[in-house]
């Protein structure tokens, strides 16, 4: 956020050509990029109770089974074969609220639903964060270098990302795990991968998901390019590092902030579909796509063994999209806020801009 | 656009040149073909091994593998030299046979399931935001991120449970109990009245007159086991259609142009007689002849608003247009509910229409009503959990293009010039609202045909998804190479496609030759 007033100036901007006198201008007063951006954001009611799940989820998610070593509070952990309490059915209860030996149950060689569920929920996150950060890292330096440079740096790398986009995820995942499980050459890499799975799969689909993030970011890079102010910069003697991070990079932030969260709610339902369809995580590890896939049989039976790790793939991923669509909101000045009570307001007080909605609104009514 | 085109294409050549190689390098290391037999214990190991090791060629490195099947793929190029050789597969069956079989499967499941998924999505997405911030726009989006963030896989297995097995043993003794009626028209009343919007006092009007309807129509049906022996007959095509007629006025043409209202209703009386005219001729009914039978409504129903006239014959004719095609829907609707007792009590169905898994049931026997009937059953599962989970972006993508048109300069020019509601929204918005739906629509078409692999193999349907898996779950390369030719060859024609209708469409988009 280096270059506030530059920013606010190209926000007031288009705040002013799209819609005179909207409900943006006021809140754009003498605040910093960041403090409309954050008071923009807590102003949206979906994305905090999204923010405030995923929190909840990634607390008790790596806290209970506990994470790479550390111990966590609860008793069980996925691989843990009790015996069956009640033959497996869940111990937790609304009312009265209690927890139980084994709130969501019990698998049918007895081991816990809960562990197995956080331990799946704790690998989906980590594989969705390192293809979040890899994906945003490269689409950024592939697609801000040719977006800036043009000429035959673009003309290659837009054709690699060409290339790999039309490479079916699909097979390079099943590459992947067949080379993860071929135990019988014993060279380094393949002792590394049998120990990290989820590892590997994550830094692998970030690997092959960035192509979109690229696309977009050259769009964004050569629109901002042209703009006044990189000019201005050019002129008074900025280097094109100067240039591509203290001027480009901080105006196209946004773009990229909300895609990668957009990537990674993809990322989610990407390792639970690849882990379904037996190419993602493998047992004896757990993961939410493969906990679903194992039990479908057990519908009838054990219905618990598939309510639960698909509630929290749904969970998850419902609050990833609420978060992404809420930065989205806070970041791009052309939406209007996603905020009932205030467009309620600037109804009433009946603004030019709301004026077409408004008739709309009433007219479609009839 | 020429120059444009033709280096379009030339690039797209080369980047299929080189990601094909790379996709078949990687499929030959992905794993070992012989595995199953080197752990095995069969007295003619070495005689299986050698066989397959001769039928997938292993001998020669991978790299020249290639070529060589490259060289088989380039005859496909020849048109009707019939001479495309693209390997066979493990089997020995030759892809382009198995490609064949696959795509017509691929196509049954996916065409309908896209399709419909567009239209609900277009009309969610324009409806949402003409009632921006209401509490069925909120609704809508909510649903939107729900659907959105459901994995299909477990929809399927919800839906398999619920849709299939849940409704077949619903349908051994279909009563509704009066408290399930009354709860299904209560729900159903809630939508309206939240969805109509308005008043108070309008919204308890709707919701209780759609309350009211929908528990009668249920209690109705139970007591006369209407889900045995479904039918919609004349007086519901007839009192459907005026609705239709006057629904599809209002739309086009606005309820004052008083001939396409006319016409339309000309076009739904014809209609109502026609299904007494064909019945026999239905009885008969083969694919062709529906179709035939469908171009003609739609002719007769052009014809009429043509003979209708007004002051805006074009008016008349889509309207007149429009109202035939849905009529004609309608009793198309029925005579499929009048094969249905047959098609439940059809010695391979016994009793349990809606299936599971497959694309058909086996060895069934009967005439084109039962047969296309089981390929309906088979296929509305599978539909659901496609429209389900690619519902959400075309609602939200909609609703964003049509919010962004809205506030546009020319839609307060038209409404300063006095036109009506319906034609600011349906003439100067709606049509420029689409441009950007039409590039994404020319998209997914083109990633129709990859099939949707989770779906195909939760609900076992042989098509290209399966043939795709199945090709990398054995090592082997040549169905894998023939998916992947065809699914990359289409996506970049629709590619190409999106991007020529894009300038077409909108003017200020020019093409750089």
């Amino acid at each position: 956020m280096s270059q506030p007033t530059q920013q606010e100036e190209f926000l007031a901007e288009h705040a002013h050509s799209r819609q005179p006198g909207s409900s943006y201008e006021p809140e754009a007063k003498g605040l910093s990029q960041g403090q409309i951006v954050r008071k923009r954001f807590l102003g949206h009611t979906g994305a905090l109770v999204g923010l405030f799940i995923f929190a909840v989820i990634f607390l008790m998610a790596f806290t209970s089974v506990g994470w790479a070593g550390i111990p966590g509070w609860w008793k069980y952990d996925h691989l843990d074969v009790s015996p069956l309490v009640n033959d497996g059915v869940p111990t937790a209860s609304l009312w009265p609220p209690a927890w139980g030996e084994h709130p969501f149950g019990q698998d049918r060689i007895g081991r816990d639903l809960f562990a197995m569920t956080m331990r799946g929920a704790q690998q989906s996150i980590i594989i969705m964060l390192l293809i979040g950060t890899i994906a945003g890292l490269l689409g950024t330096v592939v697609g801000g270098l040719s977006g800036y440079f043009r000429g035959w740096v673009e003309a290659v790398l837009m054709r690699i990302t060409d290339v790999i986009i039309i490479i079916p995820v699909l097979l390079l995942a099943a590459v992947v795990a067949q080379s993860v499980n071929r135990r019988d050459q014993g060279g380094w890499f393949s002792g590394f991968a049998a120990s990290n799975g989820i590892l590997i799969l994550g830094i692998f689909l970030g690997l092959v998901s960035w192509v979109g993030l690229a696309r977009l970011m050259r769009g964004e890079f050569l629109t901002l390019r042209e703009r006044e102010f990189v000019d201005a910069a050019r002129i008074s003697g900025a280097s094109n590092a100067r240039i591509i991070f203290k001027h480009i990079l901080p105006n196209a932030i946004g773009v990229l902030i909300v895609n990668v969260t957009l990537t990674m709610s993809a990322a989610i339902l990407l390792e639970t579909a690849l882990s379904y369809l037996g190419v993602g995580v493998k047992s004896p590890d757990t993961s939410l796509g493969l906990l679903i896939s194992q039990n479908q049989e057990a519908f009838s039976t054990r219905p618990w063994l598939f309510w639960f790790p698909g509630i929290f793939i749904v969970l998850i991923c419902l609050s990833i999209n609420f978060i992404g669509d809420g930065l989205r909101d806070a970041f791009d000045p052309r939406q209007k806020k996603f905020n009932a009570k205030k467009a309620r307001d600037t109804q009433q007080s009946g603004e030019p801009a709301k004026a077409p909605a408004a008739a709309a609104d009433g007219s479609a009514g009839d | 656009m020429v120059t444009y085109i033709v280096r379009r294409l030339i690039t797209a050549a080369l980047i299929l040149l080189g990601a094909s190689f790379l996709v078949y390098l990687l499929t030959a290391s992905s794993g070992d073909p012989l595995e199953e037999f080197r752990a095995s214990s069969a007295p003619n190991k070495q005689q299986l091994m050698d066989s397959r090791s001769q039928l997938l060629d292993l001998d020669t490195p991978a790299p020249l593998r290639y070529f060589k099947w490259l060289s088989g793929a380039a005859r496909c190029l020849v048109p009707f030299g019939g001479s495309c050789d693209l390997g066979k597969n493990i089997a020995g069956q030759p892809i382009t046979e198995a490609l064949g079989f696959a795509l017509v499967q691929t196509l049954t499941l996916v065409t309908g399931a896209t399709i419909l998924a567009i239209l609900i999505g277009i009309a969610l997405g324009i409806i949402t935001a003409l009632r921006q911030y209401s509490a069925l726009d909120y609704g809508v989006t909510f649903m939107a991120f729900l659907f959105f963030s459901l994995p299909i896989f477990w929809v399927a297995v919800l839906l398999k449970e619920y849709g299939a097995i849940g409704f077949n043993d619903f349908l051994r003794n279909p009563e509704i109990p009066l408290p399930v009626a009354l709860g299904i028209g209560a729900v159903a009343g809630l939508i309206v009245a939240v969805a109509v919007g308005g008043a108070a006092r309008r919204r308890l009007v709707s919701g209780g007159i759609v309350f009211l309807a929908v528990s009668l129509i249920l209690i109705y049906f139970s007591l006369v086991q209407w889900f045995r022996n479904p039918g919609l007959g004349p007086v519901v095509i007839a009192i459907a259609g005026v609705g239709i007629a006057f629904a599809v006025t209002l739309l086009v043409a606005g309820l004052k142009n008083r001939k396409a209202l006319q016409a339309s209703l000309i076009v739904v009386a014809l209609g109502v007689v026609a299904y007494f005219a064909v019945q026999p001729l239905l009885n008969q009914a083969t694919a062709v002849m529906i179709v035939l039978l469908g171009i003609a409504t739609i002719g007769v129903g052009v014809g009429t608003g043509f003979l209708m006239g007004g002051y805006d014959r074009g008016q008349s004719m889509r309207a007149a247009g429009i109202t035939a095609f849905l009529v004609g829907g309608l009793i198309l609707m029925d005579r499929f509910m009048q094969a249905w007792p047959s098609y439940f009590s059809n010695s391979r169905v016994r009793g349990r229409p809606i299936a599971t898994i497959g694309a058909g049931t086996p060895n069934i026997q009967g005439d084109f009503w039962v047969l296309t009937l089981d390929t309906f059953t088979h296929l509305i599962l599978p539909t659901m959990a496609l429209i389900l989970v690619s519902l959400a972006s075309y609602t939200r993508f909609t609703r964003s293009s049509m919010l962004e048109i809205m506030n546009m300069d020319y839609i307060r020019t038209a409404r300063a010039k006095g036109l009506s509601e319906r034609s600011v929204v349906m003439g100067h918005a709606f049509r420029n609202a689409l441009i950007p739906i039409a590039t994404i629509v020319a998209f997914d078409i083109g990633a129709l045909i990859g099939g949707a692999v989770i779906t195909e193999t939760v609900f076992s349907v042989r098509g290209m998804g399966f043939l795709f898996l199945d090709g990398i779950m054995h090592t082997d390369p040549n169905p894998v190479m023939g998916v992947f030719v065809c699914v990359a060859v289409t996506a970049m024609v629709f590619n190409l496609i999106a991007d020529l209708a894009y300038s077409a469409l909108d003017p200020r988009v020019r093409i750089k030759a």
